[in-house]
């Protein structure tokens, strides 16, 4: 489980984080919703210590994480940001043996070689292994980026709108991606979403964000109604129940 | 509102200026018409004042253009390439024409600024991370290559020496008969002027431009070209001026916010007024000798920069 | 495996070059005495080819960047700066009795000290943007060179005069004196960060995916960047500033290898570095007779070279 107490994070005098606390199960797939700005990216980074906190505490496993070392903090968890431009050419199979650095150091084993193998066919690029990434489509390239974080074979995965940028079919392959990992691998992962609709079809608990608190977190059915996404996003909603999912319009 | 602050500045400074020198010349001689008091202000002290303004001005426009067309504020004829490519051109002038007018060696520095300012801003389109800090650092690389070029070259020739008197910005050489060039940047900054509003549209980019009814190539060229002109007659006339481009608007823009056409007067002003305080200084600091101009302005200038960096970043 | 291919082909050459230089034109007669000359002179231009390819590496992976060298650092500045300090405060003469060997200890440890005190500075900041610290190092540079210069106009003209040579050291004018200790100070340097050489290949994705593949990011940068310092130091006090040595053979090895694994790299863009100047100084020795530097030659081929990667690469 991570549990996040009373973080704050602040930029000057701007407050982007104000004494946040939140539970997060294992098992689970949480979306973090809510306006531009609310801080969900930020909690994430404060999470995977990408970046510093200036107040509170996160748990992993009931340890504090700023206690954790590097190394085994990464075979723990891991985190996918949305801006992956990378400066050096590689193939997805060498992008994906990134993810085995924390156990190998570099020197690939048997057992990594065979987590590299799983974490392609996993997310379907066995026939893409060998190409370069930039000569990958978007939707490709994003599934290239999972499958390092699949190889890291990490117990939480956390996401950084994964779906930005991604055509409708390739957000849906993700997000069954991500599904599988939960439900067959069990992993708990973390994602930012903008796309409200994705978050209420593929998640099993809903943090709501805005102005650097959290407005409301629980089931899809608590937060995806009408006043709780008013409240949130400030706009006029209408949720209704389509093939039993729950759908929000919103234009 | 600080505009005559800086004017009765410059008056102040341009007097000290005109009084301060080896040969002793009191404001009483000068009233007397004293043959010897006038000719040391006609032949020397006055150029020297008038270039140092002129050059002053010159090079903090030129610096305000820059930043305006590259959208970035530590962008400058020195952080861009023009100064070294102005350098590499006096030298080619030496090489290939020793006998040549100053006006055709500033002629021949003119077209290698130029071509060495395009040569950034190209570069500067390709840059797909428009970071803040990379493009004055990439400019700055340019720079000092160009200025590896110039070394070969000044090596090859034996012009090692006469390079590097081009290389520091000195107005003890500035006597009559030897400055006369930086004139023709009054006209340009007047030019420079009118053209502000343009500068800043072109600034933002060539869409930007064109859906406001400019033509983005023509105003860029033009910026590129006042530019060019102006540190090419500054460094064929003094030498080369760190500094002075980039913290002159930066410290403007303090103050005044960023309306050019607000800026724009202020920033001439304050050029010639920071240009003429370090000429004082370095003929104070060790009289009767006294120190190149352009060391000066590069150690106050990298304090100010310093300054800049760190307050922007907080 | 092309790559390794490669890297043999290039250490062949290199010990032929090597060959060639240290025997060509020997007689009976003085082959101890040129010997005597030459071989300090290729440990010394072995190693300084070797600390300029090894830290450019370093610092381009460190900062994502191809086109940077650590000479942005403004680190020769400092080293000119140092010893012109020395010499302003206390007289040529104190520096000649500090002894050569004392004067590079000290220079180093200021420079490294100065390096920490400005990444300590950057680093606690929030963003912790590298190039921020290295604009921030340019603009020292030019402070440090325009305050040398100032006490060089100060300084008695005979006393400069008497310590230019020792300040602006040359290919042709090696202060070999201080070989032995620059080379135990580089290996000393280089064994000290040999198990984070692992780390580089995962710092070329960027500080996001080392952090999260487990690097800490923080203190493997400072401790490469101390690295940078020190063999910046040793080149600068054996040779002078060389600045696009290092741009230049970093880009050369990494086109003719064709990886991005720091194994590889590191060692190609040391023999490259070691072929060019080794075969820079059988050039400028034996057949142009000293007439160029070929420090100077190696900027001007380095600076054409840059412009042409800025000119060629679709985005930077």
């Amino acid at each position: 489980m991570i549990e996040v107490k009373s973080v704050v994070k602040q930029y000057g005098r701007k407050r982007v984080l104000d004494n946040v606390s939140l539970k997060i199960e294992k098992g689970k797939i949480t979306s973090f919703i809510g306006p531009n700005g609310a801080g969900k990216s930020t909690l994430l980074s404060i999470i995977s210590r990408l970046i510093g906190k200036d107040g509170g505490q996160v748990y992993l496993d009931g340890e504090l994480v700023d206690g954790i070392d590097c190394n085994s903090f990464a075979r723990k968890l891991s985190i996918l940001r949305q801006s992956n431009h990378l400066n050096v050419r590689l193939t997805v199979r060498e992008l994906v043996s990134f993810g085995r650095f924390p156990y190998s150091e570099g020197k690939l084993r048997a057992e990594d070689l065979d987590h590299i193998e799983r974490a392609l066919e996993y997310t379907q690029l066995k026939e893409e292994a060998d190409k370069y990434l930039d000569e990958l489509s978007g939707g490709q390239r994003q599934r290239a980026f999972i499958a390092m974080v699949i190889a890291q074979d990490t117990e939480y995965i956390l996401l950084d709108e994964p779906l930005n940028n991604l055509d409708v079919k390739h957000s849906v392959e993700i997000m069954k991606i991500l599904r599988r990992l939960v439900g067959e691998l069990g992993k708990t992962v973390v994602i930012v979403m903008h796309d409200i609709n994705f978050a209420s079809c593929y998640s099993d608990y809903i943090v709501a964000f805005n102005k650097g608190q959290i407005v409301k977190e629980g089931n899809v059915e608590e937060i995806i109604n009408k006043d709780v996404l008013e409240d949130v996003y400030d706009t006029n909603f209408v949720v209704q129940d389509i093939m039993n999912r729950r759908i929000c319009f919103y234009y | 509102m600080k505009k005559p602050y800086l004017l009765v500045i410059l008056i102040l400074l341009s007097l000290l200026s005109l009084f301060i020198g080896v040969r002793k010349v009191s404001f009483l001689d000068v009233l007397k018409l004293e043959n010897a008091a006038i000719r040391t202000m006609v032949l020397s002290r006055i150029p020297r004042l008038i270039s140092l303004i002129l050059a002053g001005m010159g090079m903090s426009i030129s610096g305000l253009i820059m930043q305006q067309l590259s959208q970035n504020k530590f962008v400058s004829p020195t952080t861009a390439g023009t100064i070294d490519s102005a350098q590499l051109g006096i030298l080619f002038s030496l090489i290939i024409f020793p006998a040549a007018s100053p006006l055709v060696k500033m002629l021949l520095s003119f077209f290698f600024a130029l071509t060495g300012s395009f040569l950034f801003m190209f570069i500067l389109r390709k840059i797909k991370l428009k970071n803040t800090v990379i493009i004055p650092l990439i400019g700055i690389m340019m720079a000092s290559i160009i200025g590896s070029i110039s070394n070969f070259f000044a090596y090859r020739y034996n012009l090692v020496q006469s390079l590097s008197s081009w290389m520091q910005g000195n107005f003890s050489m500035v006597i009559k008969g030897r400055y006369e060039l930086l004139y023709i940047s009054v006209p340009l900054v007047i030019l420079a002027y009118f053209y502000t509003n343009q500068f800043t549209i072109a600034g933002m980019g060539e869409d930007f431009a064109f859906n406001l009814g400019l033509n983005y190539k023509t105003i860029v060229n033009m910026g590129i070209s006042i530019v060019a002109l102006i540190s090419s007659l500054v460094v064929i006339t003094v030498g080369r001026i760190p500094f002075l481009g980039l913290i002159i608007p930066n410290l403007i823009s303090i103050y005044y916010g960023d309306n050019l056409r607000k800026n724009i007067i202020p920033t001439a002003l304050a050029g010639a007024v920071f240009l003429l305080f370090s000429d004082i200084l370095s003929r104070i600091i060790i009289y009767p000798y006294e120190i190149p101009i352009s060391l000066t302005v590069g150690i106050l200038g990298s304090i100010i920069f310093l300054y800049l960096l760190f307050r922007r970043k907080a | 495996m092309k790559t390794k291919q490669r890297i043999y082909i290039l250490s062949a050459a290199l010990l032929i070059l090597v060959l060639l230089y240290l025997l060509l034109g020997l007689n009976p007669f003085i082959w101890r005495y040129a010997l005597s000359l030459r071989i300090p002179k290729t440990i010394a231009l072995l190693l300084v080819a070797s600390s300029i390819a090894f830290s450019s590496t370093v610092f381009q992976t460190l900062t994502n960047n191809r086109i940077l060298t650590p000479s942005v650092l403004g680190l020769d500045s400092l080293y000119l700066f140092i010893q012109s300090l020395i010499v302003f405060l206390f007289g040529s003469s104190t520096l000649a009795r500090l002894g050569e060997n004392f004067n590079f200890i000290l220079s180093v440890g200021l420079m490294v000290a100065f390096s920490l005190l400005l990444f300590q500075l950057l680093f606690k900041r929030e963003e912790r943007n590298i190039f921020f610290l290295l604009l921030v190092g340019l603009v020292m540079g030019t402070f440090f060179q325009s305050l040398s210069t100032f006490m060089q106009v100060l300084i008695d003209p005979n006393e400069f005069l008497v310590i230019q040579n020792r300040m602006f050291a040359s290919f042709n004018n090696m202060n070999t004196e201080i070989l032995w200790l620059a080379l135990i100070i580089s290996f000393l340097a280089v064994l000290f960060t040999l198990k984070d050489l692992k780390n580089l290949d995962i710092l070329s994705l960027g500080r996001e995916n080392a952090i999260n593949l487990g690097v800490d990011y923080d203190f493997v940068v400072k401790k490469f960047l101390v690295l940078i310092s020190i063999l910046v130091s040793v080149s600068t006090a054996l040779v002078g500033p060389i600045t696009f040595l290092g741009l230049l053979v970093v880009n050369l090895a990494r086109e003719l290898l064709r990886t991005f694994r720091h194994k590889y790299l590191i060692v190609g863009a040391i023999l490259i570095a070691s072929i060019a100047l080794t075969f820079g100084q059988l050039i400028a020795e034996r057949l142009l007779n000293f007439s160029t530097p070929i420090s100077i030659i190696i900027n001007f081929i380095g600076g054409l070279y840059f412009i042409f990667l800025l000119l060629k690469e679709s985005k930077i």
